[in-house]
């Protein structure tokens, strides 16, 4: 059917179809079985065990991974025990401190107030009989400027006062 | 006979589906010998170079937290590595490096092909057929040097009731003999089937050159039809290569497995 | 039009072997429609199942691209 042929190609390859085309069969078959043994050649030795040895490695590189991560998972784990135990140390040593302190303050405090109350109660007592003796002081004071008083006051009236009967009288006056 | 639609009266459209595929010598005008360097040699070195590219070149880092390039060689390792594990079995991965080799092949040169003004190898039979005839032979020796003449049974269906054995098992092995033949056409043929189809809608694009009335319908149309199937071959480019190996790993199953 | 009755014969037989091309167009939608409509019902089972769907897919296409050629043949080769 295919004598018609206009184009020069269809003359070249002789049929209309090319893949028909037995001449160009044996050209075909024999590069594709030098392409096929290169592709073999060249993914048996070096493609394929390479990305395996790379599969394999990342494989690997990920379990280590995974196992140095529970490793430090653990020792974080560890840390935090050991550094709540020195927190629970830490404020068990502080209650005891505050502790001791209170007592110690305490004892300061208790010994303070009682010598204060000593003291005060001696600076009290000395306050009383300064107090006391003030008050003699100030009752001999009066007997005496009353005893002059009244000499002066009989004097001025024109009597002539006995010094005892003074003193006896301004006693006796001052006893009510 | 698709050159003659090229004829001048429809306007001087110009039809050449099929010339995409044609073989020719690169360096001169001679005939296709066995050993000449023809388009077919460069687009294939062309996949060599580039799966080299990939999973040589791509991978020399051997970083293990890995750069573009290389992931995309880990993909495809995996996803060759697993289909073969999964469907063949654990005793097939040791075939893995030529399930490998055919996948890698198919879907370099597919996506290749896909490049404007490609040749796509695989599109021909030739090249097919011989990937599939080494399966089909490969697969049916190991059947029987695994199994002897047990691998028979994969013919002989015990499952099935007495007088429908004989003509299940005419069933089988004819269907057995044809799965080279489905196995190269289906790739070739979807490889085919979609450059032509790009090829055709490419033909209709420069309409606009020829009738400005008809051409500013056609023209844009075209060129949108081109997309879309572009865009379904690149995915068919990769389904085909993958329908490829996941057969040669079912093929590979019942050799390692015929009672299954 | 130049040509002959056989020639006219190749053509309307690559047309008719197109057809084929839908029957497959159906079946790989079958296979997908029911492969969709088993996985939403049991999405954990359907990642395991991809594999046999593209393999379901694979040999029902198989024979549209049967077809395909068949048309091509008619067309190129006869």
């Amino acid at each position: 059917m295919a004598t018609d042929t206009t184009a020069a190609a269809d003359a070249a390859s002789g049929a209309g179809m090319p893949q028909l085309d037995i001449t160009t069969y044996s050209n075909q078959i024999f590069w594709l079985v030098v392409t096929l043994v290169v592709i073999y050649f060249v993914l048996s030795r070096v493609a394929l065990p390479r990305i395996a040895a790379v599969l394999a490695e990342r494989q690997g590189t990920i379990t280590n991974d995974i196992a140095a991560a529970e490793d430090l998972k653990a020792k974080a784990a560890e840390a935090e025990e050991a550094y709540n135990k020195a927190l629970a140390d830490a404020r068990a040593e502080a209650q005891k401190i505050i502790a001791e302190t209170k007592a110690d303050i305490k004892a300061e405090l208790d010994e303070a107030v009682a010598k204060a109350d000593a003291e005060i109660a001696a600076k009290t007592a000395e306050g009383d009989k300064k107090i006391a003796e003030i008050r003699e002081g100030a009752l001999e004071s009066v007997k005496e400027v009353a005893k002059d008083t009244a000499q002066e006051v009989v004097a001025a009236m024109g009597g002539k006062a006995d010094a005892r009967s003074v003193t006896a009288a301004v006693n006796a006056r001052m006893k009510e | 006979m698709a050159t003659e639609a090229n004829t001048a009266d429809d306007g001087g459209l110009v039809f050449h589906p099929m010339d995409q595929f044609i073989v020719k010598p690169l360096f001169s005008d001679g005939p296709v010998g066995m050993f000449t360097i023809t388009n077919v040699t460069m687009w294939m070195a062309l996949t060599v170079l580039a799966i080299i590219a990939l999973l040589v070149l791509g991978t020399s880092k051997r970083s293990t937290v890995p750069g573009r390039t290389q992931s995309i060689a880990e993909l495809a390792y995996g996803f060759v590595y697993k289909m073969v594990e999964d469907v063949a079995g654990k005793d097939g991965v040791k075939f893995f490096p030529y399930i490998m080799t055919l996948f890698m092949f198919i879907v370099v040169s597919n996506f290749l092909g896909l490049l404007p003004a490609a040749f796509t190898t695989t599109s021909h039979i030739a090249v097919t057929a011989v990937m599939a005839m080494a399966v089909f032979i490969a697969v049916t020796v190991i059947g029987f040097v695994k199994h002897g003449a047990g691998y028979l049974g994969l013919f002989w269906i015990s499952a099935a009731p007495l007088p429908l054995r004989p003509i299940l098992a005419l069933i089988e092995v004819i269907s057995y003999f044809v799965r080279p033949v489905s196995h190269s056409i289906r790739l070739a043929g979807n490889m085919m089937a979609g450059h032509a189809v790009i090829k055709v809608f490419a033909a209709f694009a420069p309409m606009i050159t020829i009738s400005v009335g008809v051409g500013i319908l056609v023209t844009p149309l075209s060129i949108l039809a081109i997309t879309a199937i572009y865009a379904l071959e690149v995915l068919v480019a990769f389904i085909q290569a993958y329908v490829f190996a996941i057969l040669t790993c079912v093929y590979l199953k019942d050799a390692l497995h015929p009672h299954h | 039009m130049e040509g002959d009755v056989v020639q006219m014969g190749a053509y309307i037989g690559a047309g008719l072997a197109c057809t084929g091309m839908g029957g497959a167009a159906v079946g790989v939608g079958h296979v997908v429609g029911n492969f969709l409509s088993g996985a939403l019902r049991n999405p954990s089972a359907a990642g395991g199942q991809t594999a046999t769907m593209f393999i379901g897919i694979a040999f029902s296409e198989a024979l549209g691209i049967f077809s395909f050629l068949v048309a091509l043949l008619l067309m190129f080769a006869v």
